[in-house]
């Protein structure tokens, strides 16, 4: 029990932070399909550092060069969303899925690439990070506490603080709802649409490492994240763009991905014989189920999607 | 001499075609540039092979034997390319064309190999769970306005899990792969008609190649010359405006879809059928032959003919890529700069954009510049064509 709680709060901090990212894109009006590219380069960013850090670093270094290589890859990988969608104009949705590609395609060929000069024989994508892992979890009695967990809600809190709060927040969702009206007030629609773009691939390069460390110490980049970018833009989407509401959704989803990794544990579960790739499946028929159920009454910000062109205003 | 220049600039298809190159040339460029940094002694042989692809084997008849190899891989690219063109024609995303091949490959294999059928109701029934993969993507797009993209995803994951789960019943007892069709099911395979005699007696070049390039043909048709067809293409370019003007747009919305369903499922059959590859049922990911059907439609300027050169060329360097030495370079590298090319086929819009407003520049320059007497004319002329100046 302990263990399943354990992680739906682990993968409920994951699509969280990843939808939390979704939502600061879609609220300055572009729509980041890239996510589960950019939780791919997040991902890579962490686990190298992870990697390569000495064997002595205390716990307290190794989180926090983590988190930072992480936010940093995801970001800088995100501003290929930036240049094309924003200063290109170009389809953000071809973009968004060139860029998982590209993820998954580049972080494949530079984990090989390290491997085999560090050992010819050594052809897989798998990078471990045993060691280092070690520092990212406490042990509270059974439960095992992630230090991501925690930067999952200060987050969680920050953004709704920023969206609500603040001017740029409140600005940047002006740019998702009517860039033209943003635009005659003096706001510069195009910077704060980068500045939208950047945080959700700080926010999604982060959920990347938070999902490669649940519950493993390896992970083999070639299988990418498994469409949880994609799972994260469904929690966006059942959270109607609204930080609070994300969280909550971002827990159910949580539940069900978390029944995957430990049903044989539950006694009444492993009883149903029922195969292993029917809870695979869960998380995928259930968002498609809330998806139906939600999307028609849809909160999206009027203008997500649509290249802002100055001379049309 | 230099009008003729102009208006060849000016003409929308020369323009994909030079934008299609650039993505080219840009990609490889990249991709040389990795290859570079990976290893920059063997980097120039690297690239050389991946371009080479079957004529690492010289000429003759072991090449031709590859080069069928590579036809075989093509023909399911094609397809599951065709139908994302088709989608994006009625301005729908088909990114869940990597499902519906996992569905087709799914059914089609479980007729062969449990029902034991013969391949035209294999290639049907491939053809019918890809259609109905597609028309769910479409009745949540139509009635539920569920984004056509996240749904797809969804579905592609499920049909990858249901399929691992259905065909572990026929998987063969010392590997994670289905029994081979051959094995079982001769009646199955796909007929060559006497092709593989032209590649080398290659057995797995079959009918599947020529039938993908007759139903490229035919999807061009459909588009260019069919009501149905222009119904489609109105409604990609204004869904509004389709519906002001009567059509039913629901309906169009899954029936495109499934029709690109049907297409990339029927892909899957090509492929399995052909006996070439059999499925693993350990596989953890999506299957990448649907995401690179995305990215030969963008390279073929989202053209049925257009695709069928650039589903080759993908596929050339993705075999090509198989080639290089393992120790050295990983295989991914072709992966790498096939997404590279459709990341590049985002900024063609604005290449075109960019060309076409210089040209309209420089015409009206000139003709405020030479021709003086005919200036009247000139303006009307302008808007039309861009170099239509004396």
């Amino acid at each position: 029990m302990i263990l399943l709680i354990q992680y739906t709060l682990l993968f409920a901090s994951v699509l969280m932070l990843v939808a939390l990212g979704g939502c600061f894109s879609e609220h300055s009006g572009v729509i980041n399909l890239g996510l589960e590219g950019i939780m791919v380069m997040g991902a890579l960013g962490g686990a190298l550092v992870m990697k390569y850090l000495p064997a002595g670093t205390s716990a307290f270094v190794i989180v926090l060069l983590v988190i930072l290589s992480s936010m940093l890859l995801g970001m800088i990988y995100s501003s290929l969303l930036g240049i094309a969608g924003i200063n290109f104009s170009a389809d953000q949705t071809l973009v968004g899925t060139a860029m998982n590609m590209l993820a998954a395609a580049l972080a494949t060929v530079i984990v090989k690439s390290i491997n085999i000069s560090e050992n010819p024989d050594n052809v897989s994508s798998t990078v471990q990070y045993v060691q280092a892992k070690k520092a990212l979890v406490v042990n509270i009695g059974d439960f095992q506490f992630n230090w991501f967990m925690l930067a999952a809600v200060i987050l969680l809190i920050a953004s709704h603080f920023i969206l609500y709060k603040t001017r740029f927040g409140l600005r940047l969702m002006a740019c998702g709802e009517h860039p033209a009206a943003a635009d005659s007030v003096g706001i510069n629609v195009k910077t704060m649409r980068w500045a939208g773009v950047l945080i959700s691939g700080l926010l999604g390069g982060l959920g990347g490492i938070v999902y490669i460390t649940a519950g493993v110490s390896e992970w083999k980049f070639e299988t990418g994240v498994a469409g949880f970018g994609f799972l994260a833009l469904a929690v966006m989407i059942f959270g109607q763009w609204k930080p609070v509401n994300i969280a909550l959704a971002a827990l159910l989803f949580g539940f069900f991905r978390a029944l995957s990794n430990v049903y044989s544990g539950f006694p009444f579960l492993a009883a149903l014989k029922i195969p292993g790739s029917v809870y695979n499946m869960m998380p995928y028929v259930i968002s498609l189920i809330v998806l139906a159920l939600t999307s028609k009454n849809s909160r999206a910000p009027k203008a997500e999607g649509i290249p802002y062109d100055k001379s049309r205003r | 001499m230099k009008k003729n220049k102009k208006s060849l600039l000016s003409e929308p298809g020369f323009q994909t075609l030079l934008a299609s190159l650039v993505c080219i040339v840009a990609g490889l460029l990249i991709g040389y540039i990795v290859l570079l940094i990976i290893n920059p002694g063997q980097a120039t042989e690297a690239i050389i092979t991946i371009l080479k692809n079957f004529l690492t084997y010289g000429s003759g008849k072991a090449a031709m034997k590859y080069f069928g190899n590579t036809l075989v891989k093509t023909a399911p690219l094609l397809m599951c390319a065709l139908s994302v063109q088709f989608c994006y024609s009625a301005g729908l995303f088909n990114i869940g064309a990597a499902g519906q091949y996992v569905a087709g490959a799914g059914l089609c294999l479980y007729a062969a190999l449990v029902w034991k059928m013969p391949w035209p109701v294999c290639l049907l029934l491939s053809m019918v769970a890809g259609a109905l993969f597609g028309a769910a993507v479409g009745v949540l797009k139509a009635y539920r306005n569920v984004n056509e993209v996240i749904s797809g995803i969804m579905l592609n994951w499920i049909g990858l899990y249901t399929v691992n789960m259905a065909l572990s019943k026929v998987k063969e007892t010392a590997s994670p792969y289905t029994v081979a069709v051959s094995s079982v099911n001769q009646s199955a395979l796909l007929p060559t008609l006497g092709l593989g005699a032209l590649f080398g007696n290659n057995k797995y070049v079959t009918i599947a190649i020529p039938l993908a390039i007759l139903i490229a043909i035919l999807i061009w048709v459909i588009l260019n010359k069919t009501v149905f067809g222009y119904e489609l293409r109105a409604t990609g370019l204004n869904k509004e405006a389709a519906k002001y003007s009567g059509m039913k747009e629901k309906t169009n919305t899954i029936l495109t879809l499934a029709i690109g369903g049907a297409l990339a499922g029927l892909g899957a059959s090509f492929l399995f059928l052909s006996g070439y590859e059999q499925w693993s049922v350990t596989q953890s990911s999506v299957p990448s032959m649907g995401f690179n059907g995305i990215a030969a439609t963008f390279l073929g300027g989202l053209h049925p003919i257009g695709t069928i050169f650039s589903s080759y060329f993908i596929q050339h360097i993705t075999s090509g890529g198989s080639y290089l030495d393992k120790a050295v370079f990983p295989a991914q590298i072709s992966d790498l700069i096939s997404a590279i090319i459709i990341y590049l086929c985002g900024f063609v819009a604005f290449f075109r954009y960019y060309i076409n407003t210089h040209i309209t520049k420089r015409s009206k320059d000139t003709a405020n510049s030479n021709d003086v007497p005919v200036q009247t004319a000139a303006p009307a002329d302008d808007n039309k064509k861009g170099g239509d100046e004396k």
